[in-house]
């Protein structure tokens, strides 16, 4: 049953390979390992459901010496989100690159992230996580760059230098951390970890190596040119995932490796951090003049939400406080996965539609497409926090835990930031009434705008009303505070 | 399948199912979209019914769904609730006659009937609401599947009228989540209760809970037009009649209202909410809000536009009636939520109508009118008399109650003016249409005959609702004392909420 833990690597990564060696057959072998990638996301999901937590040591060498695998209900949840994202992207794609000379490009690469973040999810030790980080971080650039315009490239070789500069900062607080530990597989890490300089240099080195990768403000500067030059299938996979793979990094070292090294004022510095992500985010979003910039700095400021979530989760009173954050946390990272993926998918189809992506001019290609535009809508709803969306769940969360915590500003910045986007996603919904000719179907190119529908359908009513579980999922197999034995 | 758990659901079922359907039918096939959209009105009627019934007798419907920790998604039905859904499901299938004949040939129709159904069962979501997270959730519902329907025409105006729409109601939505999570915190995720849950709190948190009620009664007050937060009612006019007679009496007005009246009687309590002395606030907000309306409406020359200031008006009789502590104010008070509704429908669909046959718009245009469509005149005037207050029509039996409820609490000296003078300014401004109407020859040609006089003065599908609905609010006035009716049910209520 532990295959599942492998095949979510290996189907990814021998769909990349093959593809590259039939590059005729890309998008058929591209589409069939990412919908069997669905399933082994699904039955580990089911597995971890089931039994807590799931690991696996390859070959059967032990930790610290061969590549263990590890899932447990964060990582698991997080996975079969990707791969959900994944699927909805892939087929667009095959739309999207259908007769164009990036297909044979994109296949390969693509599957190589999806290979990278799913190994990033499951890997169970600080060098194999350094390993996948950089590997996501190829691809993404390359992917970045398969735009082709100058534009694109310009954001790419920034995009790169940045995500070296992070994950070079990272692999520093790692090498640290084994001149120190003399082991970097977390779960003996997390037990020998002491409070001592060493240990807080490698955890300053590590988390800021992440931030640059999650693009928390201020060092989010990459991020909206990378993500909005890029193809949409690309960009949407960039916003959605890797980005909230940077942040699940985060998220798991600070709660399982670091828990003991975490102060209140850390906690303050991420709220801060995030608030003024999300404020300045939004701010951004509203002044942008193309849709998917648009998106592209709405993600800037949805990551700021998940930082606000932290002094809540490390500092908070007591275990249930901090359990309801953590679930609202992840609900509101997964949200934002399908409702970005579908903004971005949706703005591809506009783009291709109108050969431009400029909001003022969009009125009539987005009525011409109602499908389309009320996938907008959905993902718009979602990024607003609006119910019914699981992010409207996942904010009430985060607004009772600060009220209990009587962390006032952090309650204001989440009204105002919720009132922002707002602003910003009705700006586009307003192009969408006008008088232009309607078309006699609502769905006028399946393919194509089914995936974005799906998309926005889970953030909003799947995620809004049957999301209950994810609460006691992650209170069996979590332990907060450090991973016992 | 046990019914008790299910019939507040499928009610809400009923209509969001066909309106996710009519999303996506094509554009010409009219025939099969009318069809979903009375059908499924047909059987929210028929399970309303069962639920009355059921209601009457104290049978106890609730669905019950986890949505998070401490997030519970629960439809219960109880003597408010049922005034509320019927008010809504017998408008809403009023209305949605109303509105295939009035959008017949225009574009963009089954995005129009989609959001139409959405926004019922928004506004059936909340009324079956058993607490606040739920209220809330189809509180914000209700913003989204209206906003598309007051940008329905797409013109610049329309744009303006919906985006000012929503920027006063998110505002208030944002101030009403901050209000229920706040409270939450506080006294912990609690069903509404008949006299109140928050009674029972220490002392010491009396100063937070006074803030609470004015964070959530302002947010409610953006949608109850209370003024200073009408100023999206009046600019939302330019959406379609049909969806005038949505915002101001069958939905999102009434949620503003009912959401007061929720607040005070099965949040608070009317005798807590008295006891910290937030009573008098909502009482002199309602007083200020009723003469200021009317005040407003005096000088609008707008048909459309007189009507919203009216509707300021009008609706805050609803607060000013759960702000006076008693049961006879509360009979008053709740029986409006209805009388109200059943009136100015009956007003906006003859405006509606003069608008699409004539294309009469203003005031001023309107003299002679009666003598060309006599029995849509005869309907206004229905209309205009109940809201002045003249008996035997429905708004007499509301005035009525509030002013005996005033005495009764012995705040006559400053309510009983406010009504008085509030009657003569409704008289000022509905007389004078009237007179014009009825009395005043035709000078000039009609602006824009779109409708021919036929056997009928105009279109069937609009002839024929707001008769329907003149006849309720004469039925509501006249049979005021029979069974099963609004009078008798808001009695039922009182007595439910005082423990009588």
């Amino acid at each position: 049953m532990t295959d599942s833990l492998i095949w979510s690597i290996a189907l990814p990564l021998l769909g990349s390979l093959l593809s590259v060696v039939l590059p005729a057959w890309a998008n058929r072998i591209g589409l069939f390992s990412v919908l069997a990638t669905v399933g082994t996301a699904a039955s580990l999901l089911w597995l971890v459901a089931d039994q807590g937590e799931v690991s696996y040591a390859i070959g059967g060498w032990t930790p610290g010496l061969g590549i263990a695998l590890r899932a447990d209900a964060l990582s698991a949840l997080l996975l079969f989100m990707t791969a959900l994202v994944a699927l909805a992207a892939s087929v667009y794609a095959s739309a999207y690159f259908r007769h164009t000379a990036q297909q044979r490009h994109y296949w390969p690469l693509w599957l190589l992230l999806l290979t990278a973040l799913n190994a990033l999810f499951l890997a169970a030790d600080l060098f194999n996580l350094y390993v996948t980080l950089e590997l996501l971080g190829l691809a993404a650039v390359a992917l970045t760059a398969l735009g082709g315009k100058r534009a694109a490239l310009e954001a790419a070789t920034r995009y790169l230098l940045l995500g070296l500069l992070g994950s070079l900062t990272f692999l520093a607080g790692v090498v640290l951390l084994y001149a120190g530990y003399g082991t970097l597989d977390m779960q003996s890490l997390a037990q020998r970890l002491v409070p001592e300089p060493s240990s807080w240099t490698a955890a300053t080195l590590i988390t800021s190596g992440l931030l640059i990768k999650t693009a928390l403000f201020p060092l989010h500067f990459w991020l909206p040119p990378a993500h909005a030059n890029a193809p949409a299938p690309v960009s949407a996979v960039l916003s959605a995932l890797v980005v909230k793979a940077a942040f699940y990094l985060v998220l798991r070292v600070w709660l399982d490796l670091f828990a003991p090294l975490a102060t209140s004022g850390l906690g303050h510095l991420f709220g801060l951090l995030g608030a003024s992500a999300v404020l300045w985010g939004s701010w951004c979003a509203i002044r942008a003049e193309r849709l998917k910039l648009l998106a592209a700095y709405s993600t800037v400021a949805q990551i700021g939400y998940l930082f606000l979530f932290l002094p809540l989760i490390l500092q908070g009173a007591d275990a249930v406080v901090r359990q309801t954050a953590l679930g609202g946390l992840v609900l509101m990272a997964i949200g934002h996965g399908f409702a970005k993926s579908a903004l971005f998918l949706a703005a591809g189809v506009i783009q291709q539609r109108a050969g431009h992506d400029r909001i003022r001019d969009l009125g009539g290609t987005a009525q011409s497409l109602p499908a389309t535009t009320f996938a907008l809508a959905l993902a718009g709803v979602a990024l607003i926090g609006l119910p019914p969306s699981g992010a409207f769940l996942g904010k009430w969360q985060l607004i009772a835990g600060a009220i209990r915590a009587e962390l006032w500003p952090w309650v204001l910045v989440v009204l105002v930031g919720s009132l922002l986007a707002a602003a910003y996603v009705f700006r586009l919904l307003g192009h969408a009434f006008g008088q232009a000719r309607y078309p006699s179907r609502a769905l006028t190119i399946g393919r194509e705008e089914i995936p974005a529908l799906g998309l926005a359908m889970l953030a909003t009513l799947v995620l809004g009303l049957a999301s209950a579980p994810i609460w006691p999922l992650l209170q069996r197999s979590l332990n907060l505070g450090g991973i016992g034995p | 399948m046990n019914l008790d758990t299910w019939l507040p659901g499928l009610i809400v079922l009923s209509s969001l199912l066909p309106g996710l359907m009519i999303f996506f039918l094509r554009e010409g096939s009219h025939r099969l979209r009318t069809s979903l959209n009375l059908s499924g009105a047909l059987l929210k009627l028929l399970l309303v019914g069962i639920m009355i019934w059921g209601v009457f007798h104290e049978q106890v419907y609730e669905t019950r769904w986890t949505l998070a920790p401490g997030l519970e998604l629960v439809l219960h039905a109880d003597a408010l609730s049922v005034l509320f859904v019927t008010l809504s499901t017998v408008l809403w299938l009023v209305t949605t006659v109303y509105a295939i004949g009035y959008l017949e040939n225009s574009p963009h129709r089954s995005r129009f009937f989609g959001f139409f159904s959405l926004c019922v069962t928004a506004t059936v979501g909340l009324a079956l609401a058993g607490n606040l997270v739920t209220f809330v959730i189809f509180y914000e519902a209700l913003t989204l599947a209206t906003y598309p329907l007051v940008a329905h025409r797409g013109t610049p105006e329309a744009l303006r009228g919906a985006r000012i729409y929503l920027k006063y109601t998110l505002g208030g939505g944002t101030l009403l989540l901050l209000g229920v999570i706040w409270l939450q915190v506080l006294a912990g995720p609690n069903d509404f209760v008949e006299r109140g849950i928050l009674g029972s709190l220490p002392d010491a948190l009396y100063p937070q809970l006074q803030l609470i009620f004015v964070l959530l009664i302002a947010g409610l007050g953006v949608k109850a037009a209370l003024f200073p937060l009408h100023g999206w009612l009046p600019q939302a006019m330019v959406a379609p009649a049909p969806v005038s007679a949505l915002l101001h009496a069958v939905a999102v007005v009434k949620a503003g209202a009912f959401g007061i009246v929720r607040v005070v009687y099965d949040v608070y309590g009317v005798e807590f909410a008295h006891e910290l002395g937030l009573l008098t606030i909502l009482g002199t907000v309602a007083a200020i809000t009723i003469l200021y309306g009317s005040l407003r409406a005096l000088t609008q020359d707008n048909l459309k536009k007189r009507l919203a200031y009216s509707t300021v008006s009008q609706v805050s009789y609803i607060a000013l009636g759960t702000a006076i502590l008693g049961p006879i104010a509360t009979i008053g008070g709740v029986v409006h939520l209805v009388h109200q509704g059943v009136m100015k429908i009956t007003l906006f669909f003859a405006a509606g109508n003069y608008a699409e046959t004539l294309g009469v718009h203003k005031v001023s245009e309107m003299d002679g009118i009666g003598s060309r469509m006599p029995g849509t005149t005869l309907t206004f005037t229905i209309g205009a008399l109940g809201m002045i207050g003249v008996p035997p029509v429905a708004g007499f039996v509301s005035k009525w109650y509030l002013g005996l409820g005033a005495v009764e609490a012995g705040q006559a000296a400053w309510i009983l003016p406010v009504l008085v003078a509030s009657s003569l300014l409704n008289a000022a401004y509905f007389l004078p249409i009237l007179y014009r109407a009825w009395f005043k020859q035709a000078t000039l040609a009609w602006p824009a005959e779109h409708i021919p006089a036929k056997r009928l003065e105009t279109h069937p599908a609009l002839f024929w609702p707001p008769v329907v609905t003149a006849i309720l609010a004469l039925a509501a006035g006249l049979f005021a004392a029979a069974p099963y009716s609004p009078l008798e049910w808001a009695q039922l209520i009182a007595n439910r909420e005082y423990g009588l």
